[in-house]
C-alpha cells in the first residue's frame, strides 16, 4: 500500500505537507489540553501558548508595613519576599520599579534610592530590603512593581475538580448504559433493513429507500416536542415513568437509523452479486445469508457506523435532557458536566478538563475499531486474483 | 458502585439481547411455521415462497416502526402545526409561511444557510480527499488520520471552548489570550472581535465545522481508497500517467460513489447545523441559521410553535432537491441487481 | 438423473426482450454447451434454468416437473460461477460444506463428505485455507467441489475457465471431462466462448443468437451440417469462407460456404482466382490468405506451403463439402 503513487523526490515534501496539516488540525486541541492543565486564573489571564515557555509577567507586590521594621546599625530596615504577597505568583524577578508605569526601571539586584533617603534592593528571588534613616510610620507597606519570569507551571487541580466531584462516576456508568445499547441496537436493526432493501424481493422497495433517505433531513430539534408529548402520554397510559433507558435507546436508534441504513445499504448493495446467489443456490435462506455471508463481509461499514453513532450518543446533551431524568440514576456525563458548569458559573477550567475527560472513551472506541476500516476482507477472494 | 455497575450491565444485556432475540426469534418462528424441509415437495416450495414474502418484513419491521414513530410522526405533527397559530389550535393557513418570508431574521438565516451549504461540504470533502490521499502513502498515515479525526470525538461544548481560545478578544493593549488576535497584534495589527464581524463571522464559525467534519470525510474516503484495486493504478503507471493524472482519472472516478456519500452526508448535516451557532454566538451578530431560528421560536421567548414548525418545514423542503438527486443515484446503483 | 425441458421460454428485462421462444430438450446425463456471441443471452438462459432469474413466460421442467416457481435451492442444481463466488471469509472446508450445513447435516457427515470431495479434487492439504490464499486453479476446484458435494442432479457452469491462463485452462478442461466421466448421471450445462471447449466436451452444442436457438446438435453435426450462415460461421476455426456472386449462382445459391481445408488448387483459371497475400505457417498446417474478387479467403494446407506471397492462385471448392445457403441465409437442401 505504500508507494502507491510513485512520487519519490517529493517524499520529504509530502511528509512536511502532512505534518503541516496535522499541526493546523491539532493546534486548537492542544490549546484545550494545555489550558486544562493550567491554573484557573492563568487561563483567563494569558494565552495558553505562553504556558509552555517561561514568560515575563508584570506583577505587583506589597511590602510589609511599619510593624515589621527592625532597627539595625541605626537604620530602620524592612525585609521580606515580594512573592509572599497573596497576589504574586512566584518566579524570577528580572526588574522592578516603584511606579506602575515603569515596572522594568531597575535590574534585579540593584539598589535604588527613594524619597527621604530611603533605598530599596530587590533580589532575583524576590527578596527585598527597604532601608530608611528614619523610622517607618506607614502601617501599610509600599507597593513594588516588578517583572518576573514565570517557569511553565501545570496543575492537575482542574482534573481533580472534575473527576472527584460528587456523582461523576455514576454519570459515567449512566452514559455507558445509554451509549452501548444505543449504538448496537441501531446497527443491528439498520443492517437487517439495509440487507432487505439491497437484496430481497419486496414491493415498494424504491419508495421505501426514498422515504428512509429522505428522513435524513429531519432536524432533530424539531421532533423533540412531539416525542415528549408522545412519551408522556404513553407513560401515563401504561402507568410507567416516561423517562427510561429504553426510551432513550429507542430515541437514539430512531434518530440514527436513516444515516445507518443509508450507509449500510450502499455498502451491502456493493457486495458481489455472485456471492449472494451462490449462497441462495447452496440453500441458505435470507436470514442465514445475512448472518453468515453479509454480516461478516460488511464489518468495515458496521465499524464506521458504530464509531459515528457512539460519538454522537456519547456527546449528546439535548436528547438526554429531554428523554432522561436528572436524578443521579439517569444523569449522563454531559449532563453532569453541564450541571457542574451551571453551579460554578461558566468556569473555563471545568470546561477544558471535562472536555478531555469525555473525549477519552470515544477515542478509545475509535482506535480499537479503526483497523477494521482498512481490513480488505474482500481482496483477492473473487475474480481470480 | 459495584451494584450500579451490575445494574447497568444487566440493563445493557437486556436491551441488546432483546434486539437480538427479536431477530432470532421471529426468523426461527417463520422457519417453524413454514418449514422448508417439509416431506411433501410442493408444500416445501409453497412454504419457501411464503417465507420469502414474509421475511423481508421481519427484517424491515423494527426499522420501519422506529422511523415512523421517531421521525415520520414528528414530521407530520410539525407539518400540521405549521398551519396553526402559536398555541396550535387555530388554523391560520399559510400565515406562518408568509410571516417567515417577510421576516428579516428568517431571510438572513436562509442566506447564512446557503453560505454554509456552499462552503462547508465542498471544503470538508476536498480536505478529506487530499488528506486521505497524502496519508495513504505514509507509514504514520494511520496516526495522522487519527489526529485529524480527533475533533469529531470532542463534544460540541468542548469544541466551543477550544474555539473560544482561538477567537477570543481582549481590549487593545491587554494580553490577548485568543491565538488569532495574538498573532494579529504580534504583527502590529489591532485585535478584532472576530465572531462579531457581520458576514465574515459566518466563515469563522464554518471553520469549526470543517475542523470537526474533515475527519469524517478522511476516514471514509481513506477506506474507499484502500478498496481501489492495486492493478488499476499499476496499469495507469505503466501507461505513463503522472501522479495527478492517476489521482483525477483513475482514483477519483473509482471512489466517486463514496465521495457523493460523504458530500451528501455533510450537506445534510450542514443544513441542520445548530450546536455551533448556539454555543459560539447564540445567533447574535447576524450569524443565525434556520435550525437556531426554529429552536428559538419553539423553545425560547418567542414560544410560537406555528412559526417554529413553519421554519422546520422550510429546512426539510430545502434539502429535498439534494435528497432526490441522491435517491436517483441510489437507484442507478440498484439497477445493477 | 435429471432431464431438462424448456418450452417456449421467454425472458424480458423491462421492455428488452432477451430470450425469445427457446425450446430445448436436455437428456439426463447429457453434457450440453451453450455458445453464441457475447450478449446473446447464454448467461440469462443458464440463470433461468438455475432459478436465480424468473422466466417471463413458457415452462421449465426438470425431471418432468414444472419448476418455474421453485426456488433455486429446491431445483437440485449446482452452479459454478465465472467469478467462482467463493465466500471470502470462510475456509475451503466451510465453503464446500456450506450447502450441507444448510441441509441440516450433522457435523460428522459434513466432514466425511467434504473430505471425500477434497480428495477427489486434490484439495486435501488446502482445506483450512482462506480462498485468498489459493491459486486460480485451486479456487476453481473449490468452486467445482461446492457443486459436487451436494450431489446435485444438474451442474450449471457459466464460463468457469475464462479467468484461467491457457495452460491451466487445458488442464481444468481435462478435469471437467474427467468429472463428467465420474458422474455419468449428472446433467451438465456449460456456457463458454471457447470453440475448443465446446467441440471437445459437448455431447451436444446449442448455438444461440440474439436470444434465439439457432441450432442444436452434436459438435460434428454442427460442423458438417450447419443449418445457417450464422452457425456455419460460428463453428470452426478458422472461420468458414463465404462466397457470393458467380461461383454461388452457378450452384443455385445466394451464398456458398467452404471451410478452409476444402479447397483444391487448379492449374487453369477458375471462378475463384486471386493473389496470395499472406501466409501463416504453424508447422502442422499452413494458412493462406488469398485476395479474390469476392473478398479475402482463408485456405488451409497440411504441412508447409510451397506458395510464395504475391503468387496468383486458382482455387476450387471440393464439391461434396460445399454448403449452400439461400436468400434467408438458411441452408438449402442438397
Ligand atoms: N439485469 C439485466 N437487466 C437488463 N438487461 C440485462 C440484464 N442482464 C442481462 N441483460 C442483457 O441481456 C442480454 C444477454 O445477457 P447475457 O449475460 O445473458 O449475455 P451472455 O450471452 O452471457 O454474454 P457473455 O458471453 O458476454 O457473458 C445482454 O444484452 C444484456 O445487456
Ligand atoms: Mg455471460
Amino acid at each position: 500500500m505504500l508507494n502507491r503513487l510513485k512520487l519519490e523526490p517529493s517524499r520529504i515534501l509530502l511528509n512536511l505537507a502532512v505534518i503541516f496539516i496535522i499541526a493546523l488540525w491539532t493546534f486548537p486541541t492542544a490549546g484545550l489540553l494545555i489550558s486544562s492543565l493550567r491554573d484557573k486564573n492563568d487561563i483567563a489571564a494569558s494565552g495558553w501558548w505562553t504556558a509552555l515557555s517561561s514568560a515575563d509577567r508584570k506583577q505587583v507586590g506589597r511590602m510589609k508595613g511599619s510593624a515589621d521594621q527592625v532597627e539595625k546599625d541605626g537604620k530602620f530596615v524592612i525585609f521580606g519576599n515580594l512573592f509572599d504577597g497573596a497576589d504574586a505568583t512566584s518566579g524570577k524577578v528580572s526588574a522592578f520599579g516603584t511606579k506602575v508605569q515603569t515596572p522594568g526601571a531597575n535590574a534585579a539586584g540593584s539598589t535604588v534610592a527613594l524619597d527621604a533617603g530611603q533605598s530599596l534592593t530587590v533580589g532575583v528571588d524576590g527578596s527585598y530590603v527597604l532601608t530608611s534613616p528614619t523610622k517607618f510610620t506607614d502601617e501599610r507597606g509600599g507597593r513594588v512593581f516588578f517583572v518576573s519570569s514565570q517557569p511553565p507551571r501545570f496543575t492537575l487541580d482542574n482534573y481533580q475538580t472534575v473527576l472527584f466531584s460528587e456523582g461523576i462516576g455514576r454519570s459515567f456508568i449512566n452514559s455507558l448504559t445509554v451509549t452501548i445499547p444505543a449504538t448496537i441496537i441501531p446497527i443491528l436493526i439498520a443492517a437487517f433493513a439495509a440487507y432487505a432493501l439491497a437484496w430481497m424481493k419486496l414491493p415498494f422497495r424504491g419508495l421505501l429507500i426514498a422515504i428512509i433517505v429522505g428522513l435524513l433531513v429531519v432536524p432533530l430539534q424539531m421532533s423533540l416536542i412531539p416525542l415528549l408529548k408522545l412519551y408522556n402520554a404513553a407513560g401515563y397510559f401504561m402507568g410507567v415513568p416516561s423517562k427510561t433507558y429504553l426510551g432513550i435507546w429507542l430515541a437514539h436508534t430512531g434518530f440514527g437509523l436513516p444515516f445507518a441504513i443509508y450507509l449500510l445499504r450502499s455498502y451491502i448493495a456493493g457486495l458481489p452479486k455472485d456471492l449472494i446467489e451462490s449462497a441462495q443456490i447452496d440453500g441458505a435462506n435470507d436470514f442465514k445469508i445475512f448472518r453468515r455471508i453479509v454480516l461478516p463481509l460488511c464489518f468495515p461499514a458496521l465499524a464506521s457506523f458504530a464509531i459515528f453513532q457512539f460519538l454522537w450518543v456519547w456527546n449528546d446533551l439535548l436528547v438526554a435532557i429531554v428523554f432522561l431524568g436528572s436524578g443521579p440514576d439517569q444523569l449522563v456525563l454531559t449532563g453532569k458536566l453541564n450541571a457542574l458548569l451551571g453551579s460554578r458559573g461558566g468556569n473555563w477550567e471545568i470546561l477544558t478538563a471535562s472536555a478531555f475527560v469525555t473525549i477519552i472513551v470515544p477515542l478509545t472506541v475509535f482506535f480499537s475499531l479503526q483497523r477494521y476500516f482498512v481490513r480488505g476482507l474482500l481482496a483477492g477472494s473473487v475474480k481470480g486474483g | 458502585m459495584a451494584e450500579q455497575i451490575i445494574y447497568a450491565f444487566f440493563t445493557v444485556i437486556i436491551g441488546v439481547g432483546g434486539c437480538f432475540g427479536y431477530f432470532y426469534g421471529s426468523n426461527w418462528l417463520l422457519d417453524r411455521i413454514f418449514p422448508a424441509n417439509a416431506n411433501n415437495d410442493s408444500s416445501a416450495v409453497r412454504n419457501l415462497k411464503m417465507q420469502s414474502t414474509i421475511r423481508p418484513w421481519l427484517f424491515l419491521g423494527p426499522a420501519l416502526l422506529l422511523l415512523s414513530v421517531y421521525l415520520l410522526f414528528p414530521v407530520i405533527e410539525t407539518f400540521w402545526l405549521s398551519f396553526h397559530d402559536r398555541a396550535g389550535d387555530k388554523f391560520v393557513g399559510l400565515a406562518n409561511y408568509v410571516w417567515a418570508f417577510n421576516d428579516d431574521q428568517f431571510r438572513l438565516s436562509i442566506f447564512n444557510n446557503i453560505l454554509w451549504l456552499a462552503v462547508v461540504p465542498a471544503l470538508c470533502t476536498l480536505m478529506g480527499l487530499v488528506i486521505a490521499v497524502l496519508t495513504d502513502r505514509l507509514w504514520w498515515g494511520n496516526l495522522a488520520k487519527s489526529l485529524i479525526f480527533m475533533p469529531l470525538a470532542i463534544s460540541f461544548v468542548g469544541a466551543s471552548v477550544i474555539w473560544k481560545f482561538v477567537y477570543d478578544y481582549r481590549g487593545e493593549g491587554q494580553d490577548q489570550i485568543g491565538i488569532i488576535n495574538a498573532i494579529v497584534t504580534y504583527f502590529g495589527g489591532s485585535p478584532q472581535v472576530w465572531i462579531a464581524l457581520p458576514f465574515w463571522n459566518n466563515f469563522f464559525l464554518m471553520a469549526i465545522l470543517v475542523w470537526i467534519q474533515t475527519g469524517f470525510a478522511t476516514v471514509i474516503l481513506a477506506a474507499a481508497l484502500r478498496g481501489i484495486p492495486e492493478d488499476t493504478l499499476e496499469a495507469a503507471t505503466i501507461d505513463g500517467a503522472g501522479p495527478f493524472k492517476i489521482f483525477f482519472r483513475i482514483m477519483v472516478p473509482q471512489i466517486y460513489g463514496t465521495i457523493l456519500v460523504v458530500w451528501t452526508t455533510i450537506t445534510v448535516l450542514v443544513l441542520k447545523i445548530f450546536d455551533i451557532v448556539l454555543t459560539m454566538t447564540n445567533s447574535q451578530w447576524d450569524t443565525s441559521v434556520l435550525a437556531n431560528l426554529m429552536f428559538d421560536w419553539m423553545f425560547r421567548g418567542g414560544g410560537d410553535f406555528g412559526r417554529g414548525a413553519a421554519i422546520a418545514i422550510v429546512i426539510m423542503v430545502a434539502v429535498l432537491p439534494i435528497m432526490i438527486w441522491n435517491i436517483r443515484q441510489a437507484n442507478k446503483e440498484q439497477s445493477g441487481h | 438423473m435429471a432431464n431438462i425441458k424448456l418450452t417456449n421460454l421467454n425472458k424480458s428485462y423491462g421492455t428488452v426482450h432477451i430470450l425469445k421462444d427457446v425450446n430445448l430438450d436436455i437428456k439426463s446425463g447429457e453434457f450440453i454447451v451453450f455458445v453464441g456471441p457475447s450478449g446473446c443471452g447464454k448467461s440469462t438462459l443458464l440463470r433461468a434454468i438455475s432459478g436465480l432469474d424468473q422466466v417471463s413466460s413458457g415452462t421449465l421442467e426438470i425431471d418432468d416437473a414444472v419448476v418455474n416457481e421453485v426456488p433455486p435451492s429446491k431445483r437440485g442444481i449446482a452452479m459454478v460461477f465465472q467469478s467462482y463466488a467463493l465466500y471470502p471469509h470462510m475456509s475451503v472446508f466451510e465453503n464446500i460444506g456450506f450447502a450441507l450445513e444448510n441441509q441440516g447435516l450433522s457435523r460428522a457427515d459434513i466432514k466425511t463428505k467434504v473430505e471425500a470431495v477434497g480428495e477427489m479434487l486434490q484439495l486435501t492439504s488446502y482445506l483450512t485455507r482462506l480462498p485468498k490464499a489459493l491459486s486460480g486453479g485451486q479456487r476453481q476446484r473449490v468452486a467445482i467441489g461446492r457443486a459436487i458435494v451436494r450431489g446435485a442432479k444438474v451442474f450449471l457452469f457459466d464460463e468457469p475457465l475464462s479467468n484461467l491462463d491457457a495452460a491451466l485452462r487445458v488442464q481444468m478442461r481435462m478435469e471437467i471431462a474427467k468429472l463428467k466421466r465420474d458422474l455419468p448421471k449428472t446433467t451438465m450445462v456449460y456456457v463458454t466462448h471457447d470453440q475448443v471447449e465446446a467441440m471437445t466436451m459437448a455431447d451436444r452444442i446449442v448455438v444461440l443468437q440474439a436470444g434465439k436457438v439457432m441450432q442444436v446438435g452434436t459438435p460434428m453435426e454442427l460442423y458438417e451440417n450447419p443449418n445457417s450462415v450464422f452457425v456455419a460461421g460460428f463453428i470452426g476455426s478458422p472461420k468458414m469462407n463465404f462466397i457470393t456472386g458467380v461461383p454461388a449462382e452457378k450452384l443455385k445459391a445466394k451464398t456458398i460456404g467452404v471451410r478452409p481445408e476444402h479447397f483444391e488448387f487448379s492449374d487453369t483459371k477458375t471462378d475463384i482466382a486471386g493473389t496470395l497475400d499472406y501466409t501463416e505457417i504453424l508447422g502442422s498446417d499452413s494458412f493462406l490468405y488469398v485476395t479474390t474478387p469476392t473478398g479475402m479467403l482463408t485456405v488451409r494446407q497440411p504441412g508447409r506451403t510451397e506458395f510464395k506471397t504475391g503468387q496468383k492462385l486458382n482455387l476450387k471448392p471440393i464439391a461434396q463439402h460445399v454448403h449452400r445457403f439461400g436468400e434467408n441465409e438458411m441452408r438449402l437442401a442438397n
